[in-house]
């Protein structure tokens, strides 16, 4: 019976574990690994450039505050204001839109969503495909496409850093004759900017910050929890001892 | 001349008599801890009522902190958490615990469960410490449902909307009913705000007394253990059971380790993993609540996705959440489905070894089913480990009378 305890023991402690593990990477399977680091403050730093410069005229940031920012970048309130807040903004203020929800919706069909928590709704692996994988297609209303998000409603917002993309196709007969095309990749069409491993190198930027924004506590909670484990590892230390020395006289 | 350390330890004395006059303290003390005989052999499975209580602690701890800022509104709700989260001082770490807790706690009652199922924890005289057990477990369920529609997430408001319509399946009244526990004609701010009321301030006075129920009722006939033999049969001259040792200070000491142990894995995932990987807190749980959006895939959270792919594994929505419910009531007379007559799994034959093994499965796969797409193969499989399921109850009376079992032990066996 002992030896079943240790089994069911273990056994349970690796479920945990591998459930853990498995979920994570369940959701985005198709997707290479987005492999961000929301500690090189200077990938944030170069992140959220890019966020006030291509995103954030469409796209709020409603829960964060210029402060916050400021403060975990390394900024002062000044800088912050001057670089990235539209005039008159303080410091207490949230990156909120300028546009208005009316006027999104009747220019994209609807509103942009609010990219707070977009990196933990989609994950940071599906943002970068999704940043990456804009492609031309003139049936949709403003001329794009996407190979991760069929028919989204957003124009590709980087398409002068990264060039145009072309869809590759793959046609497929249907067996009664007529035969249905299939988007199953894209090439790259105009040349823009960047080259595709700088273009890359951009995203990987903009979806670090994104990761951040998602939850800035992170930054907090990283460098705390190895102390915390630390504490507890001594004080299971003792509580073991402590329970030792009392057993002792339990035959 | 007196000297001041005596004064103050003379003082404390005569205040603690003072009091001890008036309050049953040494009393409750000696009854229910140092003077409590538990069973010497106690083994893992016997740290997850401790814990249970540990968490209910953390829970009603935390709670208290969340709702000082949080807002029970549905124009605020989910601004609000995001708030707690970002803008109130360790706000994220008081709404991880909370989230973990809620996760914990299930994990902690599954396995405290499925302790007294393994020993016959729910035998004969402690059958009703196993139905107070199953009310406590009823009400977290209700807790953890409302608790989590509270953030107002688009998983909040959908798993709401399908486990409230579930009511619906139930003939003549099922629509009224619905209504009456929305308060509305779909789940919104009234519905919202009514969970809020039941999940912070009335489930948690039921939890509690039910929890301190649980306890008085197991103090009064003492606790079973691995062997499932009585204690309370050998005694020495003093009266106290030969195997039987007082709760404080040795279990006392031995669960401050199990709560050491507890608190690393917690604090784990609260530090490194919150959302346990989608597991915990759902990615869709991040969008606000959309009641216009319907999300292509609701499931509820993981500790009720056994039952949830119970009530997929029914093509018939009436029969479905009869199962379902099924389900969950036979655990209520499971005291009586083991007829056994010895309490513990170690003596009992091969079959009903057997038989435990396949509901433990049947649950965790079941679990696992219920958290898929509900795909044609997902639905077969549920189907099959649902058969298993009750089959456990359908055939332990039997299996537990007719099987060979081994005689048990007169004093308890390992332990420490």
């Amino acid at each position: 019976m002992k030896h079943i305890d240790i089994v069911i023991r273990s056994a349970l402690l690796a479920v945990l574990v591998a459930a853990g593990d498995g979920l994570a990477a369940g959701g985005e399977r198709d997707l290479p690994e987005a492999n961000i680091n929301v500690f090189d403050t200077a990938a944030v730093q170069r992140g959220v450039r890019l966020f006030v410069d291509y995103c954030s005229g469409c796209h709020s940031a409603q829960y964060m505050r210029y402060k916050r920012l400021a403060q975990d970048l390394g900024y002062s309130d000044e800088e912050i204001l001057a670089a990235l807040a539209p005039p008159g903004a303080r410091i207490g203020d949230a990156m909120t839109v300028a546009a208005r929800v009316e006027d999104t919706r009747t220019w994209f069909g609807i509103p942009p969503p609010d990219l707070s928590l977009v990196a933990r709704i989609r994950g940071t692996d599906w943002l970068m495909g999704y940043l990456e994988g804009f492609y031309r297609d003139p049936e949709r209303p403003h001329g794009w496409n996407n190979i991760v998000f069929e028919n989204t409603s957003m124009p590709n917002p980087l398409w002068a850093l990264q060039g145009i993309q072309e869809p590759v196709f793959e046609e497929h007969a249907n067996g009664d004759g007529t035969t249905t095309r299939r988007v199953v990749g894209v090439k790259t069409g105009t040349p823009g900017a960047l080259d595709a491993a700088g273009f890359h190198g951009k995203i990987r930027d903009l979806v670090t910050f994104l990761a951040y924004l998602g939850e800035p506590a992170r930054l907090e909670r990283h460098p705390l929890g190895k102390w915390v484990i630390l504490y507890l590892v001594v004080f299971a230390l003792f509580a073991w001892l402590l329970k030792h020395e009392y057993w002792r006289d339990v035959e | 001349m007196t000297r001041p350390a005596s004064s103050i330890a003379r003082n404390l004395r005569a205040l603690g008599e003072w009091l001890d006059y008036r309050l049953p303290i040494s009393s409750f003390w000696h009854d229910h801890m140092a003077g409590y005989f538990a069973p010497k052999n106690f083994n893992f499975w016997y740290y997850f009522g401790s814990l249970a209580l540990l968490v209910l602690v953390i829970q009603i701890g935390s709670g208290i902190y969340l709702t000082m800022n949080y807002k029970p509104s549905a124009a605020e709700a989910f601004a609000s958490v995001e708030y707690i989260m970002r803008d109130v001082e360790w706000g994220w770490l008081i709404r991880y615990m909370h989230s973990t807790g809620a996760s914990a706690f299930f994990i902690v009652v599954y396995l405290h469960m499925f302790r007294g199922i393994i020993y016959g924890s729910h035998r004969s005289p402690r059958e009703l410490i196993w139905i107070i057990g199953m009310l406590i477990y009823l009400v977290l369920m209700a807790e953890a449902f409302m608790g989590y529609v509270l953030p107002w997430g688009q998983m909040s408001y959908w798993g709401a909307q399908v486990i409230i319509s579930l009511f619906g399946a139930i003939p003549q009244v099922g629509d009224a009913l619905v209504e009456w526990i929305r308060g509305d004609y779909f789940v919104s701010d009234v519905t919202l705000n009514r969970f809020f009321a039941l999940h912070v301030v009335a489930l948690p006075l039921a939890l509690l007394a039910l929890v301190v129920v649980h306890i008085a009722a197991l103090h009064q006939v003492g606790s079973n253990n691995p062997d499932g033999i009585e204690i309370k049969v050998r005694k020495d001259a003093a009266g106290r059971p030969l195997d039987g040792i007082p709760f404080h200070p040795y279990y006392t000491v031995k669960d401050i380790f199990g709560v050491a142990v507890f608190l690393l894995l917690f604090a784990f995932v609260i530090f490194y993993a919150p959302e346990l990987g989608g597991l915990f807190l759902e990615p869709d749980n991040f969008i606000p609540a959309d009641p216009l959006v319907t999300p292509p895939h609701i499931v509820p959270v993981w500790y009720f996705t056994p039952f949830y792919a119970i009530l997929r594994a029914v093509p018939d929505k009436l029969t479905g959440v009869v199962l379902m419910g099924l389900a969950i009531a036979v655990l209520f007379f499971l005291p009586w489905l083991d007829r056994s007559r010895v309490r513990s799994i170690r003596y009992k034959g091969w079959q009903s070894k057997l038989l435990v093994v396949l509901f433990g499965i049947s649950f965790f796969r079941l679990g696992m089913l219920g958290m898929g797409e509900g795909t044609t193969g997902q639905t077969i499989e549920s189907r099959l480990w649902t058969f298993v399921y009750f089959a456990f109850f359908i055939l332990l009376p039997f299996v537990t009378k007719y099987e060979k079992t081994r005689t048990p032990p007169e004093r308890v066996t390992g332990g420490h």
